[in-house]
């Protein structure tokens, strides 16, 4: 079975204490920003299960994400519902049900087709909402109100306070993560990864490596609704933007920044890119140029991402992991 | 009368203008070796990847045990019993030989979509995937990574595979290729015991590999079915050593 890495979750335990006591040192803004990063990385996290662990590429992530949010935005303004569990049920719901109609189509397909198909669909729910009036048009709507969860007169947990928002993603940040590992061990990940490597082989043993692909998609597209729906209620805004393919592209570069298939990887990444971005932002108008170039210097000379070094027992490029601590001081 | 496991019925599949399986009409039978001949170009390769469902025929129908396959897929034939092994080596390099088999072992779990338990917690798969590594003779080799392996084992690792789905039926396309002597000798042995409970269909170009296993050979020419028999008819066959042997031999 898969080699233990016990690195990598060592490295994503560590990061997640360190989030869950930022807020013991961190300012408010910063702490705003770990929020969002964490958010990030639960996106990020679904699309590795996609691209890193089954060889998926898909490029119209954002779309569930982005149909979550705006099913928990639409409730929530218009139909005034507040609870919790019935938001996040119908808004897992819609980015399913999303997930598994472009699923359906794009799994037919594989390589730089199944690329361009996932494009072509994601931003057809982007026009949807983009165009039709009922969600407030290409300038987004606020959120009335954030959600809650009360049992009776007791309010449990109210997402429009700052730090019990911050917790609560950490903890889906810590949910997901197990629910993924939990998948990737078990048979249903072994046929994924059987997938990846040589999916011809993977049917000639005996799999429906189509219905496999589907499911992992619309894995991957509810935990991107989860992410669409902390991303609402964090920013308490939603607007075409969210379902465009920059936020797309955006998540895949994170996760090929962090490294592909490790989960913790994405987490690494989110860190990565919104922390430079914030730094270099403040430094020069030229800061996309900046993100750029980091970009492009962690791939050439770390092809297995940010956490590559880390990861023991097999590397398909030996001889670029022979100087990992140089590039990591280039990076 | 023997019963037949396989038939096919005027099975064609052309590629473009060719017909690289020009209506072949075969009874394979349950528990006999049937070996199938021709040069280079004789649509052997094609019609294995019709029987296995890697392509679809272009006419005719494929009948297993009198049941019409010829639209199911590949998967759905692994589950009645199909097994393929492949001329040129298809595995998970990256993976170690027992992830190779096991991904085999695992399509014999009923349904699909186990996402609980670990992997290495279904100790049945585990049995299937050593019980394959045993039998391809790769068992001391198990946790060595695929990709590394001799060319050898790589092929004896092919078969392992297959195996370990446990079929009944087994496609198998130049078991041989480029082996050594003694790598071809152990999978000839392979074979042999192989045969005790399987039904086999070989593609090989080892001509003595061939007519020591084989219970019945055809001869494929052009895409056609050229002559069937058992290998002293086909030996013995003016029209096969025009054909073929006598061209080889000549070689």
């Amino acid at each position: 079975m898969q080699t233990p890495k016990p690195v990598l979750p060592l490295l994503f335990a560590l990061i997640c204490v360190g989030i869950a006591l930022f807020p013991l040192v961190g300012d408010s803004f910063y702490i705003r920003l770990v929020a969002k990063i964490v958010v990030l990385a639960i996106l990020a996290m679904s699309l590795d299960l996609l691209v890193g662990y089954t060889g998926l590429i898909s490029l119209g992530h954002a779309a569930f994400s982005g149909t979550a949010g705006y099913v928990a935005a639409a409730l929530i303004n218009k139909a005034g519902v507040t609870a919790l569990l019935p938001l996040l049920g119908a808004s897992l719901a819609a980015s399913g049900a999303a997930a598994l109609v472009v699923g359906w189509i794009s799994v037919r397909t594989s390589g730089i087709y199944f690329i361009m198909i996932t494009l072509a669909l994601g931003q057809m729910l982007f026009f949807f909402f983009h165009d039709v009036a009922f969600w407030g048009g290409a300038d987004g709507v606020n959120l009335t109100t954030k959600p809650a969860l009360a049992v009776g007169e007791a309010t449990l947990l109210d997402l429009s306070v700052r730090m019990e928002f911050y917790y609560t993603a950490l903890a889906c940040l810590v949910a997901v993560y197990l629910l993924l590992s939990m998948i990737l061990n078990a048979p249903f990940g072994q046929v994924l990864r059987g997938i990846r490597i040589n999916e011809g082989r993977t049917r000639a043993l005996g799999h429906d490596v189509q219905r496999y692909k589907l499911a992992c998609f619309v894995i991957a597209g509810l935990i991107a609704g989860l992410a669409g729906f902390l991303e609402v209620v964090r920013g308490g805004f939603i607007s075409p933007a969210h379902v465009n393919w920059h936020e797309s592209a955006m998540a895949l570069i994170v996760v090929i920044l962090g490294g592909m298939g490790t989960l913790v990887g994405p987490v690494v990444g989110a860190f990565a890119l919104v922390l430079l971005e914030d730094y270099v932002a403040d430094l020069t108008d030229h800061w996309k140029l900046v993100i750029g170039l980091f970009v492009i210097a962690v791939v050439l000379f770390l092809p297995d991402g940010l956490v590559g070094p880390l990861k023991s027992g097999k590397c398909r490029f030996p001889r670029l992991r022979q100087r990992p601590k140089e590039s990591v001081r280039d990076a | 009368m023997p019963e037949t496991i396989l038939e096919t019925r005027s099975l064609s599949r052309s590629f473009g203008g060719l017909r690289a399986v020009a209506g072949v009409s075969l009874a394979f039978e349950t528990g006999v070796v049937h070996a199938v001949l021709g040069p280079n170009g004789a649509g052997k390769t094609t019609l294995i990847n019709l029987l296995s469902g890697d392509l679809p025929p272009s006419e005719g129908t494929i009948l297993f045990k009198g049941r019409d396959i010829t639209r199911l897929a590949v998967h759905e034939r692994v589950a009645l019993g199909f097994g393929r092994s492949y001329q040129k080596t298809n595995i998970f390099p990256e993976l170690t030989c027992l992830d190779n088999c096991w991904l085999g072992a695992q399509a014999r779990l009923p349904g699909w979509l186990h996402l609980m338990r670990p992997a290495r917690r279904y100790p049945a798969v585990r049995d299937r995937a050593e019980r394959a590594l045993v039998l391809c003779g790769l068992d001391h080799r198990a946790d060595a990574v695929a990709g590394t392996l001799s060319h050898g084992e790589m092929r004896q690792l092919e078969i392992g595979m297959m195996l370990a789905t446990e079929p009944e039926l087994l496609l198998l396309d130049e078991p041989l290729a480029g082996m050594g002597v003694e790598e071809s000798r152990r999978v000839i042995d392979l074979l042999k015991r192989l045969r005790a409970d399987h039904t086999l269909i070989l593609i090989e170009h080892d001509m003595d590999a061939v007519f020591s296993i084989a219970g019945r050979i055809t001869v494929m020419v052009n895409g056609a079915e050229l002559e069937t028999g058992t290998p002293d008819r086909i030996r013995a066959s003016a029209a096969v050593r025009e054909a073929y042997l006598g061209e080889e031999h000549a070689a």
